[in-house]
C-alpha cells in the first residue's frame, strides 16, 4: 500500500501530502481507539449481561428449526448442530471471541466425512458465518459515536435489513454454484 | 422513527438490567467484565490500525482512492453504490482493521450522518472480512478444496454493499 502511495504520490504531484499523512493517519487510529473506548466497553458489558441471562441457551433454542432445514445433512448429528446453533446465537450477540471456537468445532466435525474437501453444508456453514450477522453492531456505533453522532443506532434497521440480504444472497449463491457444480463435469 | 431511535438505548439498557436482575445475574459484575473485554479488543487492534491508517492516510493523499473511484466509477454508479466509498469496498473482504480504518475516516471525513457516512456504517455493520473467516474455518477443518465457499461469500458481501447503498437512500 506504501509502495503504491508513493507511486501515485509521484504521479499526480503530491508526494508532500503523502509524507504528512503519514505522521497524520498513526496519530488518527489512536485517536479513533480512544474515543470509541467508552461506547465499546459499554456495549461489551450489556452483550456480557445477556449472555450471563442465558440469551445465548434461548436463541439457540429459536433458531434451531431453520438451521436443521438449512443443513439437513447434518440434522442426525446432535452435537455438531448444537455447535452450529451456538455459533450462530454467539454471531448473533456480537460475541466473536465465542463464536469462532465453536464454528472452528463444528467446522472440524463436518470435515470428517470427507478429509480435504469442503462438502456442502461445510461450504453453507462457511458463507453463513462471512455473511455478519449481528444484532447489535456496537464498533461501528462507537466509531460513530466516536465521530460526533448523537444517534449511532439510528442505522440499526438498515443493518438489519443488509445484512438478511447478503445472507440471503450467499446462500442463494451457495446453493446455485452447487447446482451448477453438479451439472458440470 | 427519531423518538424511537431515541428510545431505543434506554430502553435496552433498562431491558437488560432488569431481566439480568429477575434471573439472578451479577448485573454490575457481568458489565465490568464485559467492558474488560472490550478494553481488550481495542488494545489488540490499536498495533495494527497505527499501520494501516498510516498506509491508508498516505493513498488517499497520494490521490490512489480518486483514480480508483473514478476508473470504477460506471459500475459503482449502475449498482447505486457511492464512488467515494470505493476503498471501503475493496479492502472489507480482505481486511478487518484496514477496513474499520477506511471506515472510520470515511465517516470522520464526510460526517456520521452523511448519506456517505451512513452508507460506510451500515456496509461496515453488515459484512464480515471474508477471506480471514473463511481461511480460520477451513484452516482449522484441514480443507484444502474450497469449492465454491469464497465466490458464494463474495457474493454475499456485493449484496451486502448495494443493499447497504440502497436502504440508506430509502430510510434517511
Amino acid at each position: 500500500m506504501i509502495a503504491l502511495s508513493l507511486l501515485c504520490g509521484g504521479v499526480t504531484g503530491s508526494l508532500g501530502e503523502v509524507s504528512a499523512a503519514a505522521a497524520e493517519g498513526a496519530q488518527a487510529a489512536v485517536e479513533l481507539c480512544l474515543s470509541m473506548a467508552g461506547m465499546l466497553c459499554l456495549w461489551m458489558g450489556v452483550m456480557e449481561v445477556m449472555r450471563r441471562c442465558g440469551m445465548l441457551e434461548g436463541l439457540q433454542k429459536l433458531l434451531r428449526p431453520a438451521l436443521e432445514r438449512l443443513f439437513p445433512e447434518v440434522r442426525r448429528d446432535r452435537e455438531t448442530m448444537e455447535l452450529i446453533a451456538a455459533n450462530v446465537s454467539a454471531n448473533l450477540l456480537g460475541l466473536g471471541n465465542a463464536a469462532t471456537p465453536l464454528g472452528i468445532q463444528a467446522a472440524q466435525r463436518m470435515a470428517r466425512s470427507s478429509p480435504g474437501v469442503a462438502s456442502d453444508s461445510l461450504c453453507l456453514f462457511v458463507v453463513c458465518n462471512t455473511a455478519s450477522i449481528q444484532l447489535i453492531p456496537t464498533t461501528i456505533a462507537a466509531v460513530r459515536s466516536a465521530a460526533g453522532c448523537e444517534t449511532p443506532f439510528d442505522i440499526l434497521p438498515c443493518v438489519w435489513l443488509t445484512s438478511l440480504a447478503a445472507l440471503c444472497a450467499g446462500i442463494g449463491a451457495a446453493k446455485l454454484f452447487r447446482r451448477m457444480g453438479r451439472r458440470g463435469p | 422513527m427519531t423518538l424511537a431511535t431515541a428510545l431505543l438505548v434506554p430502553c435496552l439498557l433498562l431491558a437488560v438490567a432488569v431481566a439480568g436482575l429477575a434471573k439472578g445475574v451479577d448485573v454490575y459484575g457481568a458489565l465490568g467484565d464485559g467492558a474488560m473485554e472490550g478494553l481488550k479488543v481495542l488494545l489488540r487492534i490499536v498495533p495494527p490500525l497505527v499501520g494501516l491508517m498510516t498506509a491508508i492516510y498516505m493513498l488517499r493523499a497520494s490521490g490512489a482512492f480518486d483514480l480508483a473511484a473514478e476508473a470504477l466509477r460506471p459500475a459503482l454508479n449502475v449498482l447505486g453504490i457511492p464512488a467515494e466509498t470505493i476503498a471501503l469496498v475493496l479492502l472489507r473482504p480482505i481486511s478487518g482493521s484496514g477496513a474499520l480504518g477506511v471506515g472510520a475516516e470515511l465517516i470522520a471525513a464526510y460526517g456520521p450522518n452523511s448519506q456517505i457516512g451512513r452508507t460506510a456504517a451500515v456496509m461496515m455493520g453488515s459484512t464480515e472480512t471474508t477471506f480471514y473467516t473463511v481461511a480460520v474455518y477451513f484452516g482449522s477443518a484441514g480443507i484444502r478444496k474450497t469449492r465454491y465457499a469464497i465466490p458464494a461469500a463474495l457474493c454475499a458481501d456485493l449484496t451486502g454493499f448495494v443493499v447497504a447503498s440502497w436502504t440508506v437512500r430509502i430510510f434517511f
